[in-house]
């Protein structure tokens, strides 16, 4: 039972939507949807997700974990809350999705190279090393993302915008060695342990 | 034993539509005196503005009618138009109802001959059609206006207009001197049945109803298929007056949405399926009407209607609520945007004319009636905390025509009941 995936399951059974209530943000909404569409087609992003947020919830009614769990669509949101304004029912959706991603994110589930996730990783690890964000190592990251080939074309490509950076000294070069931190960067690592502590203990599976 | 009270054994029925001639007549039939106030010059309300009631498809004409021969051949109701109430005080049995009575400038003399409205130039927009369309400003409401007197509006009063009215009648009925009167009545029980309104489908914002002239509510939509409406029957763009074939129903407009009406206004689905067969009687085969939805609640008895318009193949559903509407400039034509929830197919649907289902909001909302109210949180009233002032018709919920004359009757039971334990209380005095 030490693989979440297979203790969360057996927890729940064959009840995603109950598991979905309890482990997501906000997922206690996910039942009040009237399946109108209106999420679905004013979703500016809407022709690029897979499943819309109005499918989504009818695929947690309907039980389709691995489904749901693993695929990019909520990783498309971009908090624009047109859905949320427009709402009938005023479900937070955004935040739904949101808590969807990161409970999929949690479980291990959520599709690696998604570039969203990918990004969020990449700045949270990179903003919470020295408490400050370190823009250019941040850049580089997201550029080597796919490989090394693939991250010089892109730094070319990019070098016209590098140079007036360095010249309106707007980029450090040296950043790229140590970095700035904040002044106290051992309270602030102390304080996000305690907060992934409490947080933790909110959202794992009580057994 | 009961303390003996003041009362007066009259009822006071508000609005004078379909729910409130229901309680006035059954009240006066039973031998109880009624007051029956009306705010607009004629009685009838909204009812008298359909074409067509669902499911038969018969004209409401008819059963107008029939209320109104009731209503001439009863002597305990007193009929007051262009009335207004501006408060109720008191108690169960014993009310004080202040009345505003707005100058009709018309006398009894009339004899609803026309030639005030002939001589006359000024036009006003039509209330009767939703303003689709112009009226002069000396007039009778409609051909079923009751009483049929005509109306001189304030405008043209202290005007060459309003003059010529006044040298046009025959019979010297036009008093252009009349006045505002406030009167106080004495009333043991209230009927409150001011009905309802079309919700302000402008705030509908993705649906564009402010800015897209093809876009029409289902109001409008029925006073156009009607022949005594604007159009004379025909179903026409509004852009440029061209025949509308192509025409998509959105249901839910402004209904069951927790940002515009909570509630369900119950009469939408029936009534975009009565209006589907109106497009079917205008162009046959040649018509086409899309149904768009969130669920069809066609309950009861209407289950019939609802599966013969299914098998109708002009007529296609679509279950989806729809996000919202583009134009193209050029022709006027619409785009409903959405995605279906059978399959979740995003789609562009052109469409030559949309008609909103406008969803009911009571005509005067709980907050706003000057007596002490119980009122739910979409403003239909409940009752009174007293006990003798009782909801009507559409001021107590979202009714079509038939469940509003049941509720109607039940109403004037209720008040019958309260005037009779008040005159039970005066005799034991």
């Amino acid at each position: 039972m030490s693989d979440p995936n297979v203790s969360a399951v057996e927890q729940y059974r064959n009840n995603f939507l109950r598991e979905v209530e309890e482990n997501v943000d906000e997922g206690q909404w996910v039942k009040m949807c009237m399946q109108c569409g209106v999420c679905a087609g004013s979703c500016p992003l809407g022709e690029h997700w897979e499943h819309s947020p109005q499918k989504l919830f009818m695929m947690i009614r309907a039980g389709k974990r691995e489904a749901v769990l693993s695929t990019n669509s909520m990783w498309m949101c971009t908090s624009c809350y047109n859905c949320v304004v427009r709402c009938p029912r005023q479900l937070p959706i955004t935040q739904i999705m949101h808590g969807l991603a990161a409970y999929a994110h949690r479980l291990g589930l959520a599709p690696k190279m998604q570039p969203t996730r990918d990004f969020s990783i990449q700045f949270w690890e990179n903003c919470t090393r020295t408490g400050r964000v370190n823009e250019l190592r941040l850049t580089i990251g997201l550029y080597f993302r796919d490989g090394l080939v693939a991250g010089f074309k892109k730094g070319w490509s990019m070098r016209n915008v590098a140079f007036g950076l360095l010249k309106a000294k707007r980029l450090n070069p040296f950043e790229l060695f140590k970095g700035h931190e904040c002044k106290d960067r051992k309270g602030i690592q102390a304080m996000l342990k305690k907060a992934n502590e409490i947080d933790a203990r909110k959202k794992r599976p009580t057994t | 034993m009961t303390a003996p009270i003041p009362t007066s054994q009259t009822i006071l029925v508000v609005g004078g539509g379909i729910s409130g001639l229901t309680v006035a007549l059954e009240a006066a039939e039973c031998g109880k005196q009624v007051i029956l106030v009306e705010k607009l010059p004629t009685l009838g309300g909204r009812t008298a503005l359909l074409y067509r009631y669902f499911p038969k498809l018969c004209h409401p004409v008819c059963g107008l009618e029939i209320n109104l021969r009731r209503l001439k051949g009863n002597r305990n109701v007193r009929v007051l138009t262009m009335a207004e109430v501006v408060s109720i005080t008191g108690t169960r049995g014993d009310y004080t109802a202040t009345l505003r009575i707005s100058p009709r400038h018309v006398t009894a003399q009339c004899t609803a001959c026309g030639d005030c409205a002939k001589a006359v130039s000024a036009e006003i927009p039509n209330p009767y059609n939703y303003g689709l369309n112009q009226m002069k400003a000396a007039y009778l409401p409609h051909a079923m206006a009751y009483p049929q007197r005509y109306v001189v509006d304030p405008s043209i009063v202290g005007t060459p207009d309003g003059e010529k009215a006044r040298a046009a009648c025959k019979v010297g009925a036009i008093d252009l001197d009349m006045k505002e009167e406030i009167i106080e009545l004495k009333v043991g029980a209230v009927a409150w049945a001011t009905g309802w309104q079309p919700y302000d489908a402008a705030k509908i914002q993705p649906y564009g109803y402010d800015r897209f002239a093809n876009v029409v509510t289902s109001v409008e939509f029925e006073r156009m298929c009607d022949p005594h409406g604007p159009t004379g029957g025909k179903i026409l763009r509004p852009f440029d007056g061209e025949p509308a074939t192509n025409i998509a129903f959105i249901q839910c407009a402004g209904s069951r949405d927790e940002n515009h009406l909570r509630h369900c206004s119950r009469i939408c689905c029936m009534a975009s399926l009565k209006q589907t067969q109106y497009v079917r009687e205008a162009y046959g085969e040649g018509g086409k009407s899309t149904i768009y939805y969130i669920d069809i609640r066609a309950i009861d008895r209407f289950e019939d209607f609802y599966r013969k318009v299914l098998q109708d193949p002009t007529v296609r559903f679509v279950k989806s609520k729809v996000a919202r509407i583009a134009q193209d400039d050029k022709t006027g034509g619409l785009i409903l945007h959405g995605v279906d929830t059978e399959g979740y197919h995003r789609y562009e649907a052109p469409h030559d004319l949309v008609v909103l289902a406008v969803g009911m909001e009571p005509s005067v909302k709980g907050a706003d009636i000057p007596a002490e109210v119980i009122a739910d949180s979409s403003g239909f009233l409940e009752g009174s905390s007293g006990g003798g002032i009782f909801g009507a018709g559409c001021a107590s919920g979202a009714l079509d025509v038939n469940r509003s004359v049941q509720q109607a009757t039940a109403t004037a039971l209720r008040a019958i009941q309260v005037v009779n334990k008040a005159a039970a209380a005066e005799v034991a005095r």
